[in-house]
C-alpha cells in the first residue's frame, strides 16, 4: 500500500466511518490526490503503536491519533477495530489487520501475514470507545466513493458533531447527488451548526428550523441539548423546532400503534387460527393446541439444524422447507391424539379438557427430554431480519412477512372450508352429525381430519412464531390462553369473528400499553373481555341457526 | 358452550408436574452423606435451573473421587418441585425429613426461596442459594452465594456513571413484574435520586413474566432516550422474556452505543439461544464470565464439558456460585469434622474459598459471600469480554444502604447471632 507524495490541500483533519474493504482501494486513489506529507508516515506509525498495549486509555489515544494522521490506511484499522479483526502481538510489537476475506496483514507494512501467530490478542473496545471510533471513522470517510460509506459517515457526524468535519462536509454538498447521502449530509450539517456556539447566529437559527422540519427522534434529542444553553432568539427557533419535530413525532406514534397492534393481532390471529378449527368448528376444548404450535417451532429448528449441518447455502429455503412438515407432522399427531383421546369424550368437555391438558404436558417433557429445557437457536432467513423506513415509523421484515403469511394462512382455511369437499363434509358433521352420517359421510374419518387440519394450522404458526419468540417446551403455554380468549371474544365457530377478535384486541392491547403499562394493560383487557361476555355470551359474531343448537 | 368457556378459566391454574429421581451414585461404604438437590427440572424454571443440578451432581461426584468428606461417601438427593413455588416448600420438607439430607442446595427465585424458607428453620437444616437476588434479607438456615444488590446492581449503576461507561444521566428501569426486580429498582431509584438524578429522568417499566411482545416499550425507550442526555437500560428482565426483547432491540435498530442494555439475569446460558450480532456491545453485570482467563475456571469448564459429554456446554454465574457454596460446606464439614447442621452453620463464616476468577471469596457473618464485581460486553459467540472490574471482592450486603428501614440493619450471625440486627437501637430486629 504505497502512499502518493503528491502535496495537494492538505486536511489537516479529517474524515471517517465503516468502510468496506472494496472501496478501499478506490479510496485509496482520492486520498492520494488530497493527502500527502512524509511526516504523515511516522504519525501514523506512531498511532499504531499506540494500540499495542490493549488498554483502553491508550486506545483511546490510538484512534483520535489515527484520524488526527489522516492516513488512508487508518480507515481499514478503525473498520477492523470497531468489527473485532484487529490483533497485536505483544512480544513482536506488531499490529494485525483481518479483512473481510479473512486474510491477515501487518498495519504498518501492509504486507500479508500467512497465519496469525500464537499469543495475538484481539484490541477490546468498550461502547464509548465504539462512539469515538465511529466518530472518527465518519469523519474519515465523507468524502468516500462509496455513497453507502458517506451516509454512514455523514450518520456518524451527526452524532459526534465533530466541527472539523463541516469543512468536509461543504466540500461533499458540492458535488453529492444521491439524494439519500444529500440528505444525511445536510442533517449532520445542520447538527455540527445547531452544537457549535462559535457558528454565526443566522446559521444555526436556520439548522434548528431544518432539523425540526425533519423531525426525527435523533434530532429531538439534539435540540434538547441546545435548548439547556440557547438564549433570545435561537432559544426561540430551538422551542419552535423541537414543537414541530414532536407534533411529526406524535403523528408517527400514532402511526407506529396502530402498526404494533396490526402485529400484535396478526401474531393472535395466527395462534388462534388453528384453535378456531379444533374449538370453534368442533368444539373440542384443546388444551393441548399450544404445544402443537411448540412442535412446528421445533420442526423450524431441525429444519435449520440439519439445513445449517449439510447444504448451508439453503439456509434462505428454510422455512419455506419446514411449513409443509411441520403441518404434516403437527396434522398427524392432531389425528392420532384425536382417534386415541378425544373420540371417546365427544360432549363431554371437562374430560376432554383434563385429558387434552394431561397431553399438553406430556408432549412438552417429550420436548424437553428430547431437545433440552434450554431455547433453541431459529435464524432468521435474509429476507426476514432487519427494518425498513415507512415515512418514518421502524417496520420489521419479520413482522410484516407475518402479518402477510397470517392472511396467506387464514383465506387458505376458508377457502378449504366453502369451497372443497372435505370442507363441506366437516361443515355438515359439525352442524348436525346424525343427519351428516344418514347422507353417507364417514364421521369419524372427518372429525380425524378436521381435528388434523387445526393441529396442522397451528404448526404452521409455531413455524412463523419461531421467528419472533424463544423456541423452548414452554413457547405453547404463552399462546393457549390468547388463543381462546381470541376465538371466544370472535364467537365460537366463526373464521371472521376470529379474524376480527385478534386484531381488535391486538390494536386495544397496543393502544393501552403506553398508558397503563404492559402488566395493567393485559388485565384491563382481560377485564373488558369478561364484561363482554356477560353481555354477549356467544362473542362477537355468534352463529345462528339450528347449527346453535348442538 | 357456557361450560367450556367456564372451564377455560379455570384452566388457567397450573398443575404439578412431580418427577422423583430416586438417590443417585455411592455404594456406601459406611452411611452416605446426604445432599438435597432442590432445583426445577420442569415447568417454566427448568430452562435454568437443571443445569445447576448437573453442576451439582459434577462437584459431588469430584468430591466422591476425591474420597468424600470425614472418609464417608457424598450421595445426591436430586427432586424436582416443577417451578412450582408451593411444592417447593413440600418438596424441601420431604428431603429433610425422608431423606435426612445434610445440607440442600437450590432455589432460583425469590418467590421459591421465601417458600422454603420457613421448612428450614423449622427443621432446622442448610440451605445454599447460588442466584443474585433482592437481598433485605439474613436468616440463619441459609448462606446467600448469589449476589446482593451491592454486588451487581449498584457496582454497573456505578460504571455506567463513569467516564468510560458514557457517563448515562437518563436511565430506563426495565424489570419482570416480581419480587427481585421490584426490589432491585426500588434500590436502584433510591440510590440514583441521592447521586442526583432528576425523578424525571428515571423510567420505570415492568412486564409480565414471558412477555413476547416488546414493540411498544422498545419503541418508548427510543423515545425516552431522544431528551439529548446519555440514556442507558438497566434490565432486570428475567428469563424466556429476555430473548424477544433483544431481537426487537436490534429489529429497531437500538444500538449499544447509543443506548446501552446493562442486565442483571442475562448470563452465557441465556444468550445461547439468540443471534448475539445486534446485541454486541450491550452488557451484564455479574460476578463470574465464563471467558474470564484463570486455571481455575478452566479446569472447571473443562470438567463440566466433559460430565455434561458437550464440548459447547457453557458455564454462568450461579454455576460458579455453586461451586463456591459446595467448596466451603465441605471445608465447613471438615472443620466441624460432623456433618450435624448446628456445627456447620456456626464452622461457615470465615470459610474461604478460591473462586474461579482468581480471588479468595470468604463467608461473612451474615451469611453472604465477598465476590468481584465485573461488567461484560457480548461478543459475537454468546461470550463477554470484560470491559470493567471492582478493585476488589465486595462483601455482601444483606440489607441494603440505600432504603429507608434497612440501611440500619446488619445480619450478625457470629457475635450477635441476629439476622437484622439495628446498629442504631442496638437490639434484634427492626
Amino acid at each position: 500500500m504505497q502512499r502518493s507524495m503528491a502535496a495537494s490541500v492538505g486536511m489537516h483533519q479529517s474524515l471517517m466511518k465503516k468502510a468496506s474493504m472494496a472501496g478501499f482501494l478506490a479510496m485509496l486513489v482520492l486520498f492520494a490526490a488530497l493527502l500527502s506529507i512524509p511526516a504523515r508516515a511516522q504519525s501514523y506509525d506512531a498511532a499504531i503503536d499506540r494500540f499495542l498495549s490493549d488498554s483502553f486509555p491508550d486506545t483511546e489515544a490510538g484512534i483520535s491519533a489515527l484520524q488526527a494522521a489522516g492516513d488512508a490506511r487508518g480507515v481499514a484499522v478503525l473498520d477492523a477495530l470497531l468489527d473485532r479483526r484487529l490483533f497485536v502481538v505483544a512480544a513482536s510489537r506488531t499490529v494485525l489487520v483481518r479483512d473481510r476475506a479473512g486474510q491477515t496483514n501487518d498495519a504498518r507494512t501492509g504486507q500479508t501475514v500467512a497465519e496469525a501467530p500464537a499469543g495475538a490478542v484481539m484490541v477490546r473496545l468498550n461502547n464509548r470507545l465504539r462512539g469515538l471510533a465511529q466518530a472518527a471513522l465518519g469523519a474519515m470517510t465523507l468524502l468516500s466513493p462509496d455513497p453507502e460509506r458517506r451516509r454512514l459517515a455523514a450518520e456518524a457526524v451527526f452524532r459526534s458533531r465533530d466541527a472539523s468535519a463541516l469543512p468536509a462536509i461543504d466540500k461533499t454538498l458540492e458535488t453529492e447527488s444521491v439524494p439519500r447521502v444529500r440528505a444525511a449530509l445536510r442533517e449532520a450539517r445542520a447538527a455540527i451548526l445547531l452544537a457549535d456556539a462559535q457558528a454565526p447566529m443566522a446559521e444555526r437559527i436556520a439548522a434548528a428550523a431544518f432539523i425540526g422540519e425533519i423531525g426525527d427522534q435523533d434530532g429531538i434529542g439534539l435540540l434538547r441539548q441546545t435548548l439547556t444553553n440557547a438564549q433570545g432568539q435561537l432559544r426561540e427557533a430551538v422551542e419552535a423546532a423541537i414543537k414541530r419535530a414532536e407534533f411529526t413525532q406524535q403523528l408517527r406514534r400514532a402511526g407506529q400503534t396502530f402498526w404494533f397492534g396490526l402485529s400484535l393481532g396478526s401474531v393472535l390471529l395466527l395462534a388462534a387460527i388453528g384453535l378456531a378449527i379444533t374449538f370453534g368448528v368442533m368444539g373440542v376444548i384443546n388444551m393441548a393446541h399450544g404445544e402443537m404450535v411448540m412442535i412446528g417451532a421445533y420442526v423450524t429448528f431441525v429444519v435449520q439444524d440439519l439445513i445449517r449441518a449439510n447444504a448451508p447455502h439453503l439456509f434462505d429455503w428454510s422455512l419455506p422447507i419446514a411449513l409443509p412438515l411441520a403441518f404434516v407432522i403437527t396434522g398427524l399427531i392432531g389425528i392420532v391424539i384425536e382417534r386415541g383421546i378425544i373420540r371417546f369424550l365427544y360432549g363431554r368437555p371437562l374430560e376432554t379438557l383434563l385429558a387434552t391438558f394431561g397431553v399438553s404436558l406430556v408432549l412438552q417433557q417429550a420436548v424437553r427430554t428430547a431437545f433440552g429445557p434450554t431455547n433453541r437457536e431459529v435464524g432468521a432467513p435474509s429476507y426476514m431480519s432487519g427494518s425498513f423506513d415507512f415515512i418514518g415509523m421502524q417496520i420489521t421484515y419479520g413482522r410484516l412477512w407475518i402479518l402477510v403469511f397470517t392472511f396467506a394462512v387464514f383465506f387458505l382455511l376458508l377457502a378449504v372450508l366453502k369451497a372443497t369437499a372435505l370442507g363441506l363434509h366437516m361443515r355438515a358433521v359439525t352442524q348436525n352429525r346424525r343427519m351428516a352420517a344418514s347422507m353417507g359421510i364417514r364421521t369419524g374419518f372427518v372429525d380425524a381430519m378436521t381435528f388434523g387440519l387445526g393441529s396442522g394450522i397451528a404448526g404452521l404458526a409455531g413455524v412463523a412464531l419461531s421467528q419472533i419468540d424463544n423456541v423452548s417446551p414452554n413457547l405453547g403455554q404463552s399462546y393457549i390462553i390468547d388463543s381462546f380468549m381470541v376465538v371466544v371474544f370472535g364467537g365460537v365457530g366463526n373464521l371472521w369473528g376470529t379474524l376480527v377478535a385478534a386484531f381488535t384486541l391486538g390494536i386495544a392491547n397496543k393502544v393501552l400499553e403506553p398508558f397503563v403499562g404492559a402488566v395493567l394493560g393485559k388485565i384491563l383487557i382481560l377485564v373488558l373481555l369478561i364484561l363482554f361476555i356477560q353481555k354477549r355470551p356467544r362473542g362477537l359474531f355468534a352463529l345462528k341457526g339450528r347449527a346453535v343448537e348442538q | 358452550m357456557r361450560v367450556s368457556r367456564r372451564t377455560l378459566l379455570a384452566s388457567a391454574a397450573g398443575s404439578a408436574a412431580i418427577l422423583k429421581f430416586g438417590a443417585m451414585g455411592s455404594h456406601a461404604q459406611g452411611a452416605p452423606i446426604k445432599v438435597g438437590i432442590l432445583h426445577s427440572l420442569s415447568g417454566t424454571m427448568a430452562i435454568s435451573e437443571t443445569t445447576l443440578k448437573d453442576v451439582m451432581l459434577m462437584l459431588i461426584e469430584e468430591q466422591n473421587k476425591k474420597g468424600g468428606i470425614l472418609g464417608r461417601r457424598l450421595e445426591a438427593v436430586v427432586t424436582d418441585p416443577a417451578s412450582n413455588w408451593p411444592l417447593f416448600a413440600e418438596k424441601a420438607r420431604e428431603l429433610i425429613t425422608r431423606d435426612r439430607v445434610s445440607a440442600t442446595f437450590g432455589c432460583w427465585t425469590s418467590v421459591s426461596r421465601k417458600s422454603v424458607l420457613p421448612v428450614f428453620k423449622e427443621l432446622n437444616n442448610i440451605l445454599f442459594y447460588p442466584v443474585q437476588y433482592e437481598g433485605e434479607e439474613s436468616e440463619r438456615n441459609v448462606f446467600y452465594t448469589g449476589a446482593a444488590p451491592n454486588q451487581q446492581a449498584i457496582p454497573a449503576v456505578d460504571y455506567l456513571m463513569s467516564k468510560d461507561g458514557g457517563e448515562v444521566k437518563r436511565w430506563v428501569l426495565a424489570g419482570t413484574d416480581y419480587v427481585y426486580p421490584r426490589t432491585t429498582n426500588r434500590i436502584l431509584e433510591a440510590y440514583l435520586r441521592s447521586k442526583g438524578v432528576a425523578a424525571s429522568d428515571i423510567m420505570i417499566n415492568y412486564t409480565p413474566f414471558g412477555h413476547s411482545d416488546w414493540q411498544t416499550i422498545v419503541a418508548s425507550i427510543k423515545t425516552f432516550g431522544a431528551a439529548g442526555k446519555k440514556t442507558a437500560v438497566v434490565s432486570t428482565i428475567n428469563g424466556d422474556a429476555n430473548v424477544p426483547f433483544y431481537k426487537e432491540l436490534g429489529n429497531q435498530g437500538v444500538k449499544a452505543t447509543d443506548i446501552p442494555v446493562v442486565a442483571f439475569s442475562v448470563g452465557e446460558e441465556e444468550l445461547a439461544g439468540i443471534d448475539t450480532k445486534p446485541l454486541l456491545g450491550h452488557l451484564a453485570a455479574w460476578n463470574y464470565f465464563q471467558s474470564v482467563k484463570n486455571p481455575d475456571n478452566e479446569a472447571f469448564i473443562k470438567a463440566w464439558q466433559a460430565f455434561t459429554r458437550n464440548p459447547k456446554r457453557v458455564t454462568n454465574d450461579p454455576m460458579e456460585a455453586h461451586y463456591i457454596g459446595f467448596n466451603m460446606w465441605v471445608k465447613a464439614v471438615e472443620k466441624a469434622k460432623t456433618v450435624d447442621v448446628d456445627a456447620v452453620i456456626d464452622a461457615l463464616p470465615g470459610i474461604k474459598q478460591a473462586n474461579l476468577t482468581g480471588g479468595i471469596s470468604e463467608m461473612l457473618p451474615n451469611h453472604h459471600i465477598t465476590k468481584p464485581v465485573m461488567i461484560g460486553e457480548v461478543r459475537e459467540d454468546g461470550q463477554f469480554d470484560v470491559v470493567w472490574q471492582t478493585a476488589g471482592l465486595v462483601p455482601g450486603d444483606a440489607w441494603s444502604k440505600h432504603l429507608e428501614g434497612s440501611k440500619d440493619l446488619i445480619g450478625d450471625w457470629v457475635g450477635r447471632k441476629c439476622g437484622n440486627w439495628n446498629t442504631v437501637t442496638n437490639r434484634c430486629g427492626a
